[in-house]
């Protein structure tokens, strides 16, 4: 038998890396959000305490910021949820080719989100784009739009790329925790005469909850800390910068290190929070459970 | 009658939610096939489809070596990933011992932490260390992400083995490292290849960091390659180009998804799937 004392010998390389890579990087981001220190010269600080923090407070750009990012994981994850449920409950069915949609389903995931932005990019393109082209064709707006360049719509326009890339990753978890579902209890429900409504909502959903809310929760943490789609798509536009856009603006293009982390620092507890309240709402229970 | 309305709309969602997933990739792949001003024309399939734009991806940038770039960086991960995490995972799911759950807790934590909030001091260390500009710097910094996510599956792999494999290890006098390496690991091959396929494409897709922590165009990742592929004027990207680059690096992709799409399926819904 291997002792604890030995645990934590196997453990110890994994955990030296992390305490070097993680743990000591988060302490420094922390370190200089109390002070003004630059990008240039970091070493030459001057200690605020927390004045970074009380002007980022009063900061309109920075609680922009987190509006955007906070319509953005919840526009999006919703739709994401909705939709991946509708998709998985198409995919459950017995029918030929199952594999062979699957499998599309997860290029989308697959591919760098640069790559999907890019691809919307040129898709939603304003004067070139095939989307408006097809748009005018049937007639849905009388002009070209300005999809990732007009204000009102670049956070639509964002909302619209993620769907696209993150649907398929909610669609084949849920289809992942359908699958569990035991087939006698769908038999039963129609022994009982329980409606394809009724067994959706009465057996289906409860089973499948607790799963879904597990890929609720991976979507949204990762959806608040959204910056690739963001920084390719519409570039440091205000009207989409997320929070890690705004914090990443802050420290490498205005060099402000000290303010930059503050808002970096920010983020970490905005994420944080959301986390400890999606996991206390949903009493959820995570643990390796093994392959489900 | 009814039956057969009922398949035909069964058969008409499926088609959509193909036309939905795969549209943009077919756009884009119509796109790089054109040239010039045909690029500007809405057309199903170019009237005179051309490589040019595929060729010039390789001339005008130094695509091949982004590529490459992103192959060695992601190829690094792997392999350090799976090495440290097979060891850890081992200690984490073999053995009681005090303080487990919270450390399988925090690294739950660390895997969903925004990259954001450890970039100025990972700017600091990398540049402390020299290795600002340099792949092995963008390597040790994405062991941020794919440590904490190997180790976890890893764990979740481990713990349903049987009991009775360390007990005839222990009988035959097997030390816990030879316990590890030479009865754990041959059982964690499948597993390894799943997690370290998520790690590899983790790593492959990367953006933030590989902005941040590489300088000039022959250290670039491919993402980073694909999001500043710029054209000779400010004002019009060198559209052609970019969906010609964005094909070449979903190609793999794709065929990487087919061959291993119930592996990844599975390794995606491992872990943390029950609640």
């Amino acid at each position: 038998m291997v002792t604890p004392r030995t645990a934590w010998l196997f453990l110890a390389p994994a955990l030296l890396v992390l305490a070097l890579v993680a743990g000591w990087p988060l302490g420094r981001t922390i370190f200089f959000s109390l002070t003004d220190a630059r990008l240039d010269a970091l070493e030459e600080w001057r200690f605020l305490g927390l004045t970074n923090y009380a002007f980022l407070l009063t900061d309109p750009d920075w609680w922009g910021a987190v509006q955007v990012t906070l319509v953005f994981a919840v526009v999006s994850v919703s739709i994401e949820t909705v939709l991946g449920l509708v998709i998985a409950l198409t995919l459950n069915a017995r029918m030929r080719g199952r594999g062979v949609v699957r499998a599309a389903m997860l290029v989308p995931w697959a591919i760098p989100t640069v790559v999907s932005a890019q691809m919307w990019a040129w898709m939603l393109h304003d004067q070139h784009g095939v989307v408006n082209a097809a748009l005018l064709g049937i007639g849905a707006i009388a002009q070209p739009l300005a999809w990732t360049a007009e204000p009102g719509l670049a956070l639509a326009a964002v909302i619209a790329v993620d769907v696209w890339k993150s649907t398929p990753f909610m669609a084949l978890l849920t289809l992942a925790a359908l699958q569990l579902v035991p087939n006698e209890l769908y038999e039963a429900a129609k022994v009982d005469g329980l409606g394809p409504v009724g067994t959706f909502f009465r057996i289906t959903l409860p089973l499948i909850w607790p799963a879904l809310l597990v890929a609720i929760l991976f979507r949204t943490l990762d959806a608040l800390r959204v910056f690739d789609l963001m920084y390719v798509l519409t570039g440091n536009s205000r009207a989409t910068a997320s929070m890690s856009v705004h914090a990443r603006q802050l420290l490498v293009d205005f060099q402000d290190v000290g303010y930059g982390s503050a808002a970096a620092t920010m983020v970490a507890l905005v994420v944080a929070l959301v986390a400890v309240a999606l996991v206390t709402l949903g009493r959820l229970r995570l643990s390796p459970a093994g392959r489900a | 009658m009814r039956r057969l309305l009922g398949r035909l709309g069964f058969a008409l969602l499926v088609a959509l939610i193909l036309f939905y997933t795969l549209f943009p990739f077919y756009w884009a792949v119509v796109s790089s096939l054109k040239s010039g001003a045909d690029l500007f024309l809405v057309e199903a399939w170019p009237r005179a489809p051309a490589w040019g734009n595929y060729v010039a991806v390789f001339q005008e940038q130094p695509f091949g070596r982004n590529i490459l770039n992103s192959i060695f960086v992601a190829g690094v991960v792997v392999l350090v990933s799976l090495t440290l995490a097979a060891s850890a995972a081992f200690a984490l799911a073999r053995v009681s011992f005090r303080g487990r759950g919270f450390l399988l807790g925090t690294l739950l934590c660390v895997s969903m932490f925004p990259q954001v909030a450890v970039l100025s001091g990972l700017f600091e260390l990398i540049r402390a260390l020299g290795l600002y500009n340099n792949l092995l710097g963008l390597a040790l910094s994405y062991l941020i992400f794919t440590l904490p996510f190997t180790i976890w599956v890893l764990t979740a792999f481990l713990r349903e083995l049987p009991l009775e494999l360390e007990e005839a290890a222990a009988m035959d006098g097997a030390t816990p490292f030879v316990t590890l390496t030479r009865i754990f690991l041959p059982l964690m091959a499948p597993a390894m290849v799943t997690t370290g396929l998520l790690a590899f494409i983790a790593a492959w897709n990367e953006f933030l960091f590989a902005l941040t922590l590489t300088l000039t165009n022959e250290m670039r990742t491919v993402p980073v390659a694909i999001a500043m592929i710029t054209g000779a004027s400010r004002y019009e990207l060198p559209w052609g180009l970019i969906m010609a680059a964005s094909v070449i690096v979903t190609v793999p992709l794709v065929l990487l998804v087919l061959v291993f799409q119930r592996r990844l399926v599975a390794g995606l819904t491992a872990g943390a799937v029950k609640g």
